[in-house]
């Protein structure tokens, strides 16, 4: 990760429907190189969809999500990780194999330094099904690190990880905005990142019209 | 190009790790083919004109007990999400999964066969166009169940729904195989008019269903 990142993530009047229900609408915000968002919010609010409608796995109901990357024709989506809450992690194969995939399937990597990340390497050769729930979730982070990406979309990055590994996190988000990525980020448990903007879902009354617009820093 | 090439390297492997699959649709073939003597009789004559009808509608009924698995576990673990976000278009994915799914399935069911005919007195001669038929009319098999298993994709006992949905759609690959292999058992005609009728659909099913699937898969996440 020499080369910084240069990219740009803009959401404009968006709005979230799922089975009928306004979860939120008129929703906007404005990031830039090396700016990151916390996304708070009750469970239910819409945190989840929100990831997904940027990550380009939800439509939008209404309104518009642009990124500029380096290449103007790049889709948004391949500008982004999203690391929801499942793993994407194939249990017969071994940890190694699973990095070695994504670097190979999403345009990697340096698959070693990624497992260096979080401590896998001792653990690279064995099955992933072995894994504990915060291993797991340890390999699914370290795609972030196997295939470098400007967009980080993590969607409450730290369950089941233990506190070491919350503040390798924590650090992982502040090197990668330092470095002018991007991050949005849902947690319930304080991440020591520095978060320039925050969005509170739960201030969200989708019957009240207005505009949400983040605070600049 | 890698990135399908990765994405199909991964299935594979998977595919033989989890083993499962491939032995169950081998399995399903050798069981359909060994039983069918006894429901229709001693009858030599009788058998090795049945043969291709048989071999290809249990080739058809084994390739289909593995295809809800094309989109199924992706779906369920989360990786179809990042699939969909790599610098693959959705019906290149789609693509791939469906041809790992005929290397996979299909192939080893088509290189089955001959020993399966033999059971069924198919004359030996017409043994290699039996094989040629099947590997040129599978890929339409695979790629069309690929369209079955993303529109059934999330639904409960989604295999059975997934059946209902798709034999249908392989009746003109059954005609044009079966007729391949009957014209070369019983003649009287060429056997390559229907091949090449054959190679029509997979090649025409390859560049379709991909792109059916991807819509179908895109409404999945809704």
């Amino acid at each position: 990760m020499n080369i910084p990142f240069t990219a740009t993530l803009e959401a404009e009047g968006i709005a979230c429907e799922r089975g009928g229900r306004r979860l939120f609408e008129d929703l906007s915000f404005a990031l830039g190189p090396g700016e990151a968002l916390l996304v708070q919010g009750p469970n239910g609010t819409g945190k989840t969809s929100l990831m997904r409608q940027i990550a380009g796995l939800l439509p939008l109901a209404a309104g518009t999500v642009r990124a500029t990357g380096t290449d103007a024709d790049t889709p948004a989506a391949e500008l982004c990780h999203y690391v929801g809450h499942l793993n994407a992690v194939k249990t017969s194969l071994s940890v190694r194999e699973n990095l070695t995939f994504w670097t190979g399937f999403l345009g990697g990597g340096n698959v070693d330094a990624a497992l260096g990340t979080f401590g896998l390497t001792p653990i690279a050769g064995i099955d992933a099904g072995l894994l504990s729930a915060g291993q797991k979730r340890k390999l699914a982070l370290s795609r972030l690190f196997a295939c470098p990406r400007p967009i980080w979309l993590l969607d409450e990055p730290s369950v089941s990880l233990d506190v070491a590994s919350v503040e390798r996190l924590s650090e992982a988000i502040r090197d990668h905005t330092k470095a002018g990525g991007i991050a949005i980020v849902s947690t319930h448990v304080p991440l020591g990142a520095d978060f320039t903007h925050t969005l509170d879902l739960a201030a969200q009354d989708p019957l009240e019209y207005g505009s949400a617009e983040v605070p600049a820093p | 190009m890698t990135a399908a090439l990765a994405l199909i390297r991964r299935d594979i492997a998977l595919a033989f790790r989890e083993g499962g699959a491939i032995g169950v649709a081998l399995g399903f073939y050798l069981v359909v083919i060994a039983i069918a003597p006894f429901g229709l009789g001693p009858d030599l004559n009788l058998l090795s004109r049945v043969a291709p009808g048989l071999l290809w509608v249990a080739l058809l009924l084994a390739a289909l007990l593995s295809a809800d698995r094309i989109f199924h576990n992706d779906y369920e673990d989360g990786t179809l999400d990042v699939l969909t976000m790599g610098p693959l278009p959705l019906p290149v994915v789609a693509a791939s999964k469906s041809l790992a799914h005929w290397i996979t399935t299909c192939v080893p069911l088509a290189l089955l066969a001959p020993v399966l005919g033999l059971l069924l007195n198919l004359p030996i001669h017409t043994i290699p166009l039996l094989v040629l038929a099947m590997l040129a009319g599978t890929p339409a098999v695979s790629f069309i169940a690929g369209i079955g298993a993303s529109l059934t994709l999330g639904l409960r006992r989604s295999g059975l729904l997934l059946a209902l949905l798709v034999l249908p759609l392989y009746v003109p690959v059954l005609i044009f195989g079966v007729s391949t292999v009957s014209a070369a058992v019983t003649g009287p005609g060429s056997p390559w008019p229907p091949f090449l009728m054959l190679c029509a659909i997979s090649l025409a099913s390859m560049v379709l269903a991909p792109l059916a699937a991807a819509a179908a898969l895109r409404t999945a996440f809704r």
